[in-house]
């Protein structure tokens, strides 16, 4: 197979020649834009496996750049930036960014991050079935299993958890989690989700006061990871 | 008597109302001790002269003592300059360490990387990385608080408020910081059936992870560190509590002032920690209190008034 092609929108040479080694020892081929006009030319010319971009570009706002992309490019797009508060995150992951990783950031992080991003686009999606560690779900027969015991889940618990399950390593906002599971009307009760997520956790968590599958990102929503 | 009333008023008010009671008070005088009184009629010239003796014996005591206010009011300036100019030198000095050492850690260490690579043995190398990225973490951290403290101050700091799970909140603190705790257990006790707060998430994480990291930092080898969680009144009561041995007793009501630090403690900190804490709580219109355990040790307690929604009264499925 050859080597996943990654495109780095990012002004700053430092960050640039960082990623551009990180990202070349960890066996992904690199091409880099420093500005936002340039970076559009070079995914049209010749679409990557993987955008990131950055949000403080010279040229343009990277959230129009992210809308720009989003028209037409489908693969993953990874937010790196310096912009840590909350709304700026959600902005960009409801723009439809894959995932925001926040500057300074741990290498090993990135990496983790871009590998479970190309691998969740490139499955199909008609999995039929997740198995990791002792959890095991069926998405054809809806069941649960914990350590090979069926874990009894009520609907809604089971459509909260296979909709995280079936974007494994993405962020899913409150908003996007309530539309999803109870529907229209529904984005801002944030207790639902609050009540519902501790349920599932007791359930499916070996020590529900530290997950492993269901992580919470703090004022933005919740991920489902697998453990390696 | 009216000499008196005219220094009262210089001692009180500006030089025109100071001026104002001396020719008032002269006037008075005029009317009640200068013949033929109860009359502004001044009879004769050596009454006059006394008169106007008398206009200028008020004017010069009322500018005189007006006078001597101000030059007070000046040295009390001075001295107010004086101790901002020393709290701000402590601060300059705390925080250009703070900074500086971290800065300097990591050029140095680079610095005998690049240049003395082939001197240096494998072991070296890996030391001087770790040293470097030890420094960057603390740097980070340090701009962290800055930043922070500048929300505070800016007034610009607008809390989201959302739903929270507090069980969920403090578990998800104390998990991240597990390396700073290795040394000290972490106990969490969260009251039975306790309801969902209306709470900024990522600014109450700010608050536990400086409590409990500052506790981890100061209390010595094994001792623990509790974190409780209650409800009383509608308010949220958070309790981070330390068997350590606690605070000085002079100084526990200075703690939350930004930049300070304690007479005795040692390096590694800006002294902003805390009063992120205050500041943050406050956002929440909440309070919060230290004080020394009987039994030893310290006790962080803080409550917020805020909404809050019990479970069971979501509608079931």
């Amino acid at each position: 197979m050859s080597k996943p092609e990654i495109l780095i929108i990012d002004d700053e040479a430092e960050m640039l020649r960082l990623l551009e080694i990180t990202l070349e020892s960890n066996d992904f081929k690199v091409n880099k834009a420093v500005r936002a006009k340039e970076g559009l030319i070079m995914a049209s010319n010749h679409p990557p496996d993987l955008i990131i971009l950055d949000l403080g570009l010279p040229d343009d706002n990277g959230h129009n750049v992210l809308l720009k992309l989003r028209e037409w490019y489908s693969k993953p797009i990874l937010i790196l930036s310096v912009l840590n508060n909350e709304s700026d995150i959600v902005k960009a992951l409801e723009n439809g960014a894959d995932d925001y990783i926040v500057k300074p950031f741990r290498t090993g992080e990135l990496i983790a991050r871009i590998r479970s991003s190309i691998r969740r686009k490139s499955s199909t999606h008609n999995d039929n079935k997740f198995e990791n560690k002792n959890l095991m779900i069926d998405f054809e027969l809806r069941t649960v299993k914990k350590n090979n015991q069926t874990v009894k889940l009520t609907a809604t618990e089971y459509n909260l958890l296979a909709l995280l399950v079936k974007n494994e390593g993405k962020v899913l906002t409150h908003h996007f989690l309530l539309q999803q599971t109870w529907g229209p009307g529904f984005q801002d009760q944030t207790q639902y989700l609050r009540v519902y997520i501790a349920q599932l956790r007791k359930k499916i968590e070996d020590d529900p006061n530290s997950p492993e599958f269901i992580h919470t990102e703090s004022g933005i929503g919740y991920r489902f990871t697998r453990e390696d | 008597m009216l000499l008196v009333a005219v220094s009262v008023v210089a001692m009180l008010f500006d030089i025109f109302p100071v001026l104002l009671a001396a020719i008032l008070s002269a006037l008075i005088w005029d009317v009640f001790f200068i013949p033929p009184r109860f009359s502004f009629t001044i009879a004769n010239s050596e009454d006059a002269l006394l008169f106007a003796l008398y206009f200028v014996v008020a004017s010069v005591n009322g500018a005189l003592t007006y006078k001597i206010r101000q030059i007070e009011k000046i040295a009390l300036k001075k001295e107010e300059k004086e101790n901002t100019l020393k709290l701000y030198n402590t601060l300059l000095n705390s925080l250009s360490h703070e900074l500086r050492t971290p800065i300097a850690t990591i050029i140095g260490s680079t610095d005998n990387l690049l240049m003395h690579s082939s001197k240096l043995s494998d072991e070296n190398k890996i030391e001087l990385m770790n040293e470097i990225s030890k420094s960057s973490v603390r740097l980070n951290r340090q701009v962290e608080n800055l930043l922070n403290m500048s929300r505070i101050e800016s007034g610009f700091l607008q809390l989201k408020k959302d739903w929270v799970d507090v069980s969920e909140l403090i578990f998800d603190v104390v998990n991240r910081l597990k390396e700073y705790t290795a040394d000290h257990p972490v106990g969490v006790i969260i009251k039975n059936n306790l309801p969902l707060f209306k709470l900024d998430y990522g600014i109450m994480e700010q608050v536990l992870y400086n409590l409990i990291y500052n506790a981890a930092s100061y209390i010595p080898k094994y001792c623990v560190i509790t974190v409780r969680a209650s409800c009383l009144d509608d308010k949220l009561i958070l309790d981070v509590e330390d068997s350590g041995s606690g605070f000085p007793a002079e100084e526990t009501d200075k703690v939350f002032d930004k930049f300070y630090r304690l007479k005795n403690s040692r390096t590694g900190g800006t002294g902003l920690g805390l009063s992120i804490v205050k500041g943050f709580v406050e956002a929440h219109n909440g309070t919060v209190r230290l004080e020394n355990m009987p039994e030893g040790g310290a006790r962080f307690t803080i409550e917020i008034p805020t909404e809050i929604s019990y479970p069971e009264n979501l509608e079931n499925e």
